[in-house]
């Protein structure tokens, strides 16, 4: 889960990482109040998941507190590259900025640890820098029991070639950063700029948090993090039952079981498409291992729920869980849908294989649903799903 | 032969107490696993009925690998638990722990694996959030069904769960050496390198099929690997071209970010490593079949 810039900035004064005052609001008039707090001046600034907000004319200076009303009124459902801004934050003024540095920990996958990166040349994408100045970016690995103590900060310090008068602060700032990163089960911390200012004080100006969803159980905080405004209706819903769903583009809705399987059946899917208008997956839905009816139900009351959906594949490979199981669950769920009064007019088709997939074919057959029909290979059942949903767009 | 588990091996499970663990227990041991025990401290020394067979419940593993000889363990403790329980295993010096538990803590993946090496690796580990591992005919180690398929001499490495069932489905009749569900998350033990290796030394297996998904550089990585070290033929699938960027598609390491993790990436690196890549299961299966008719 990646966090708004205010909630990362909560994190890092949560933890003693220098940082400057600030407020979210979502309504134009709460600025007014603030500013005035602030000493009458202050910078407005867009809440949004994405870079360059900047530019996009989502950050804006407040010489008064009318003006920060003004530009707030502004900036406030904006929509900076494809984000709608539904919150800004009223921030205190940085003093004037001498030097904008850059610091980072984050999950390093190829390496199976935890990697520092740090540089002097701040303020702008670290990518950007990587790849033109390379020899101006420290990479340092981080050993996950040994963390980041006074002397592995002073490490990444002398690497990166920080300026001794500033040393001590990013030290400080690198040992404080880690214990968010740490404490807050993070699997990325980023501040940047981390500016020294002209009292010559070390300030992290802007942050990006990204917080690890399997560590919720140790975290109920995370719940209130959740970004509820922006998430898509049908993904908020699939949430709400606990399903592991992600709304796409396309036409054919996606029922399976296990991530890796239903990866692949929207690839196969998209295959079979390029022979059917193009049609394409409308949604990745991952129905565990368990696959029973209650759960198939919910997952085809989203699917079915979803206006762009025009036919539905149900693609189960049964390993523990025998197909017989899954076909009643099928079966269950559309009169259980029926006996809420929800209307099933999507075709579906369903492929049923692995254990006891001869019985759960009988059950299906013997049902005989009119809108249920079964394909027995995975690649020709997409083909079918395909071929359906092309007909009815 | 086979890789990492044979008929030989002497399997206690953490966590087997559980309802997890009591189900998959029995499904292990009715598909020939040599179950030799149970942790749990707070049941030491009980011990439970699986339609007939006892299987004693010890307070440790160490006090396990002592009175049973055991050489592997499969652990299905909840995952507020699991770091502990892997960190029990690693201290206890076993040459195997699989860890079945999904949705850990990536901290927790990353401390319990860095602990592995402050001790030597002496502990290789499968997982987490995997289905284990199976060696058909010989032992199961973890929650892959032992009826799909039969020894043969295909070896088979998996991110994912349901992609190895199927594709062990796809090529059933021609049966496989060890079937490996390595797992989805963004920090995993043993790799698909791991596997390629010991299924490149392992005199049961004549061709290896490998499969990914998106995120990280795990399979570009082992496209190196192929390219450098191994002579048998190894056909490769690669799961969520249609991915968005940005989303984690249900295993928590399956995501594409910015540009890096692609499916596109994989698939041209195992390409140009000179692994038959095939476009859907099916057809990866095929091509399988293609190369052991020659």
């Amino acid at each position: 889960m990646d966090l708004f810039e205010y909630q990362a900035r909560d994190l890092f004064a949560k933890h003693g990482v220098p940082v400057l005052a600030g407020e979210v609001i979502d309504t134009p008039e709460a600025a007014r109040e603030i500013t005035e707090r602030l000493g009458g001046k202050s910078v407005v600034k867009a809440q949004v998941k994405v870079g360059g907000r900047g530019k996009a004319g989502g950050v804006k200076l407040a010489a008064t507190p009318d003006e920060a009303v003004a530009r707030a009124t502004d900036i406030l459902g904006m929509d900076i590259k494809g984000h709608t801004v539904h919150k800004v934050m009223i921030a205190e003024t940085a003093p004037e900025i001498v030097e904008e540095y850059y610091v980072s920990f984050l999950l390093d996958r190829a390496n199976r640890t935890f990697l520092s990166i740090a540089s002097v040349e701040g303020g702008m994408e670290i990518e950007e820098v990587a790849a033109t100045r390379p020899e101006a970016v420290a990479k340092i690995a981080i050993d996950a029991i040994d963390g980041v103590d006074e002397a592995k900060a002073r490490e990444i310090v002398e690497a990166a070639k920080f300026p001794a008068e500033v040393a001590d602060q990013v030290v400080n700032v690198l040992v404080k950063l880690w214990e968010v990163f740490v404490k807050e089960d993070a699997l990325l911390v980023e501040v940047n700029p981390l500016a020294k200012v002209v009292s010559g004080d070390v300030i992290a100006l802007d942050g990006k948090v990204s917080l690890d969803d399997n560590a919720e159980f140790r975290h109920p905080e995370f719940e209130e993090l959740q970004d509820k405004a922006a998430a898509n209706p049908l993904e908020a819903a699939a949430k709400e039952k606990n399903l592991n769903y992600v709304k796409l583009d396309g036409e054919v809705g996606i029922i399976g079981n296990g991530a890796g399987l239903v990866m692949s059946t929207l690839d196969v899917v998209a295959y079979a498409g390029e022979a059917h208008k193009g049609v394409k997956p409308a949604n990745f839905l991952d129905i565990g291992g368990g696959a029973s009816a209650e759960v198939m139900a919910n997952g085809l009351e989203i699917i079915l729920g979803d206006p762009d959906v025009k036919s539905v594949f149900v693609n189960v490979f049964g390993g523990i869980t025998a197909c017989d199981a899954v076909a009643n669950g099928i079966v269950q769920a559309l009169e259980l849908l029926k006996s809420k009064g929800e209307e099933v007019n999507k075709p579906l088709v369903v492929r049923l294989d692995g254990n006891n997939a001869e019985l759960g074919r009988k059950i299906l057959t013997d049902a005989n649903h009119p809108l249920v029909q079964q394909v027995d290979t995975m690649d020709g059942a997409a083909d079918k799903a395909a071929e359906l949903a092309a007909a009815a767009k | 032969m086979a890789i990492f588990l044979t008929k030989e091996s002497k399997v206690i499970v953490q966590g087997m107490t559980g309802s997890e663990g009591q189900k998959h227990t029995r499904r292990m041991l009715a598909s020939g696993t040599n179950i030799v025990g149970g942790v749990n401290p707070r049941k030491a020394g009980t011990s439970v009925d699986f339609d007939g067979t006892e299987v004693p419940v010890f307070g440790s593993v160490k006090e396990a690998i002592e009175k049973t000889g055991a050489d592997a363990t499969v652990i299905f403790v909840p995952e507020k638990f699991t770091k502990d329980a892997v960190i029990e295993a690693i201290d206890a010096e076993i040459p195997l722990a699989v860890v079945i538990t999904e949705g850990i803590a990536v901290h927790d993946t990353a401390a319990f694996w860095a602990y592995a090496g402050k001790k030597g690796n002496k502990t290789r580990i499968i997982g987490p959030n995997c289905p284990g591992l199976i060696t058909p005919g010989q032992s199961n180690a973890g929650i892959i069904p032992a009826d799909i398929t039969k020894p043969g001499r295909i070896g088979l490495v998996s991110k994912s769960g349901t992609l190895t069932y199927q594709m062990m489905y796809e090529l059933r009749d021609i049966g496989f050496s060890t079937c490996v569900g390595i797992g989805g998350d963004p920090i995993i033990g043993t790799t698909h390198i791991d596997a390629l290796k010991a299924f490149q030394d392992d005199p049961d297996t004549d061709l290896i099929v490998m499969i990914g998904e998106i995120g990280g550089d795990a399979e570009e990585r082992a496209a190196a690997f192929i390219k450098e070290n191994v002579t048998k033929p190894v056909v490769g699938y690669v799961a969520g071209f249609t991915a968005p960027e940005g989303k984690t598609m249900g295993h928590a390491g399956a995501i594409v970010s910015g540009s890096s993790g692609t499916a596109q990436a994989k698939k041209e690196a195992l390409e140009a490593a000179g692994v038959k890549v095939g476009k859907t299961p099916t057809e990866t299966a095929k091509l399988a079949r293609e190369i052991l008719a020659g």
